[in-house]
């Protein structure tokens, strides 16, 4: 039975990879340690049960994985997909630390996915986890419960009493009651606010109804709102998220991974009035993939539809949702409710510009278009076989990018530069301090796990003091 | 062309069909065990490919307390009951001969049937065609056993049983075989039955990858793989027994019982000690399983299979230490009984996972030379 009227060394607020790596790192460091997840026990652990991999640079090749990805490499890809906003000290500090990550995960009780097919099918720069992100969290929570980290589902809180950027305690509703949490340090890794529609109405307008949220209802970023109104200095656009294109059929939440779509480089994109509005051929998996969310956010009413046919449909993982079928272009954009005239002309046009080339989609080949705007610059083959195909999609969030502000101790900093003087955050709360904009597949995880780390040893070390 | 999906024959099909089109789409537990690198290597899954997964999975459970889309999430991803419930309508589907699959449906009242008959018929057996004297008699030495029943016509009794069953079985694996080796006209050779062998006496895919198994909760604690090797390897153990026992008689003409020391003796005893703590275990960790995980409806089967085993373990070796007693004739027919009905009712229980299992592991095995060049 967990004691809640006694003064903890460290109250750690989520249940995610980070939340879990900053409990675990804190107890280990020899603190009491109480995590409040605000989930169910089922839906625990925030968008890391949806997760499989993550992104750490190494300097040789390991069982798992080809090498090396340096350092500098891994801080040139963040730079790339980032645009250059980035916290180039924190970034630099967390590439570092991510080294440590591949074996100090491990020793968490985290198991890395061999490899299924021989060196051959080895990654160079993200490790899988065995059974996924959910796998991850069973280990992590077995390992938390061992080490006698007290842990509450469904433990939502309320309120927190911050003094001069000194945390004193959290206010927990349970049995419709409230109790007082006390703890000498605090450590917020309790996400961002993809799952709360009203606050991303007020940065993205009607649009963010439209929104499907790829992770659970949960994710509401109560605590980040807590925090900033309680003098905490924030970063990052509250408009930057990891957004990706997912199929329209998906639910409203908790879609996860299986929702996605990764097929525009074997046809092309349309929007509700038939028009084509991005190149599809402008950069390959994963880096291609960050983007498509975004851009299908800024058409009208949220929704655009890839259009390929039946000679490229075994050419991509099967999907969740079967494509939605026409014998011919006009029944396809009947079925789509898209104008079939304007659907004939764009797909015509778009034949019309096809070049020959030689396609490979694992490469920039030679297969473009032109006199066509926008092009497509790469694997462009002429939609042609019937039956036509189509997947709707619509963005799907996976998480959200403005934060609390944090130095390399993971120590929040407040409003007016000031350290703060028992507050820790970590995980999608902060990422905005690494990542400004756009994403590369697996560092959430790498910020999770690394300022997870980082957060509990030092709010240890400050529970001490 | 576009919709790749086949008809299925069961709700049972169709929803299996369902999982392994949003398991496709996901792939996560790919490296959990055996079954999502098979499915991975299809795109659509008819019902062969179907009962061929439901048969490869070896319930460790990884897979459901690994699922972000397991119940209660609208997904409602169960693999391991939705594949054990496939997995034990493919055992009546395969049944041979057909009109006996029937047998299935109320599996634990039929085994109770069949070996409370049997072991009546061998006590009523033994009163009828022996002097009581003999029956509650102490008897010792060479032949001690056949003054109750002629070896010969114990011998042509169980061997007509075992000849039974196993072509029934072989009836039964020959359905199967042809039925998920439907699409591309599996072939398969010496290196994919010596893998699957291998990996069938390790229980390589009871492992869930190798954190190990679930079967209260998301804790890997289970030790299932522990009982079943204890079980099955004392069920070989007995089986050794027996078939040594008879090279002796035939070969050697030395007629049991056997001193403790010598091969048949040492080989059942240790048999029959897996099959008394086995089972226990096994029945244990079943009665203990989240019953998310659970084919309900089969329960009855799984609990008579073991508990047959467990009694043969354990009328064996009750007869071995009371052999030299009165007690030694009904124990004797208690145990043959058993036996018996044991042998009778393999192609008819739970006893044909272990056939099917093998021979899905054979044929993943072949899959994966294929794929590898």
């Amino acid at each position: 039975m967990v004691d809640l009227s006694r003064k903890y060394d460290v109250l750690v607020i989520g249940g995610g990879n980070a939340a879990l790596c900053a409990a675990i790192s804190a107890r280990r460091a020899g603190a009491s340690v109480l995590v409040l997840e605000g989930a169910p026990k089922f839906y625990r652990g925030g968008n890391t049960r949806h997760t499989r991999n993550m992104r750490c640079a190494h300097d040789a090749a390991t069982e798992i994985l080809t090498g090396p990805y340096t350092e500098d490499e891994f801080f040139e890809d963040l730079l790339r997909v980032t645009g250059g906003q980035t916290d180039e000290d924190l970034a630099r500090f967390m590439i570092h630390e991510s080294k440590e990550m591949l074996t100090w995960i491990v020793e968490q009780g985290v198991r890395w996915q061999p490899s299924l097919g021989g060196t051959l099918s080895l990654g160079r720069t993200n490790s899988f986890f065995l059974g996924g992100g959910r796998a991850m969290l069973n280990a992590l929570y077995l390992t938390a419960e061992q080490l006698g980290i007290d842990i509450l589902y469904d433990a939502e809180v309320t309120s927190l009493d911050i003094r001069d950027g000194m945390f004193l305690s959290a206010t927990l509703k349970r049995d419709g009651k409230d109790i007082a949490i006390r703890a000498s340090a605090l450590v917020a890794a309790a996400g961002g606010f993809e799952a709360n529609i009203d606050w991303l109405r007020e940065s993205w307008g009607p649009a963010a109804d439209n929104f499907l949220i790829r992770g659970t209802p949960y994710n509401r970023g109560s605590i980040l709102k807590m925090l900033l109104g309680k003098g905490v200095q924030s970063i990052g656009d509250p408009t930057q998220c990891h957004a990706v294109a997912i199929d329209a059929r998906a639910p409203k939440f908790d879609g996860g991974i299986i929702t996605r779509h990764d097929s525009d480089v074997f046809g092309i994109d349309v929007n509700k009035h038939a028009q084509r509005f991005y190149d599809e051929g402008e950069d390959i998996w994963p880096k291609r993939y960050a983007i498509w969310g975004r851009l299908v956010a800024a058409q009208p009413d949220q929704i655009a539809y890839i259009i390929f046919d039946s000679s490229v449909v075994t050419s991509f993982m099967p999907t969740l949702f079967p494509p939605i079928a026409g014998n011919t272009v006009a029944e396809l954009a009947q079925k789509l409710e898209l104008d079939p005239a304007a659907l004939a002309k764009t797909m015509a046009e778009f034949n019309a510009a096809v070049r020959p080339g030689t396609f490979d989609h694992t490469i920039l080949d030679d297969c473009r278009t032109e006199g066509i705007t926008p092009p497509k610059t790469h694997w462009a083959r002429k939609i042609d076989a019937p039956p036509y195909l189509a997947y709707p999609v619509r963005p799907g969030i996976t998480f959200t990018y403005l934060g609390t502000r944090v130095n390399r101790q993971a120590r929040m900093v407040m409003a007016d530069g000031k350290p703060a003087a028992n507050m820790f955050a970590a995980g999608e709360i902060m990422a905005g301090n690494v990542l400004g904009q756009g994403y590369a597949a697996g560092m959430g995880m790498t910020i999770g796990s690394v300022f997870g780390r980082v957060a509990g040893r030092e709010a240890a070390a400050n529970a001490r003091n | 062309m576009t919709d790749l999906s086949h008809p299925h024959s069961s709700n049972t099909l169709r929803e299996t069909d369902r999982l392994m089109t949003v398991c496709n789409s996901c792939r996560y537990c790919e490296g959990l065990c055996a079954v999502f690198p098979a499915m991975e290597m299809r795109r659509a899954f008819s019902d062969g490919d179907l009962n061929y997964l439901a048969n490869l999975c070896h319930a460790c459970g990884a897979c459901y307390a690994d699922c972000q889309f397991a119940p209660p999430h609208e997904f409602n991803v169960n693999v391991p009951q939705t594949l054990a419930i496939a997995r034990a309508e493919s055992y009546a589907h395969y049944a041979w001969p057909p009109g006996l699959s029937g047998l299935f449906a109320r599996n634990g009242l039929v085994i109770s049937l069949i070996a409370a008959l049997s072991v009546a018929a061998f006590v009523f057996g033994f009163a009828a065609f022996t002097d009581p004297a003999v029956l509650y008699g102490v008897h010792t030495g060479p032949g001690a056993f056949y003054k109750l029943m002629p070896h010969n016509a114990m011998a042509v009794l169980f061997s007509a049983a075992f000849l039974y069953a196993i072509v029934a079985l072989v009836m039964g694996v020959h359905a199967f075989w042809r039925n998920i080796g439907e699409p591309v006209g599996m072939t398969t050779g010496p290196r994919a039955l010596l893998q699957a062998l291998r990996d069938a006496g390790e229980l390589r895919y009871l492992h869930g990858g190798g954190v190990g198994c679930y079967n209260e909760d998301e804790r890997p604690t289970d030790r299932r793989k522990l009982y079943h090797h204890l079980t099955f390897y004392g069920f070989l153990l007995c089986f050794a027994a027996t078939s040594v026992a008879t090279l002796y008689h035939y070969l050697l003409a030395r007629e049991a019982p056997y001193p403790w020391w010598d091969l048949p003796v040492v080989l059942g005893t240790l048999g029959g000690l897996g099959l008394v703590i086995g089972p226990i275990g096994l029945l244990v960790a079943k009665t203990a399983r989240d019953p998310a995980l659970v084919d309900k409806q089969r329960m009855g089967m799984d609990v008579a299979f073991i508990i047959m085993l467990w009694l043969t373990g354990a009328t064996g070796l009750l007869l071995l230490v009371l052999r030299a007693t009165a007690a030694m004739g009904p124990l004797l027919a208690l145990h043959l009984g058993v036996v018996f009905a044991l042998f009778l009712t393999m192609p008819y229980g739970k006893f044909v996972h272990g056939i099917y299992r093998y021979a899905a592991l054979v044929r993943y095995a072949r899959e994966r030379q294929m794929m590898g060049g």
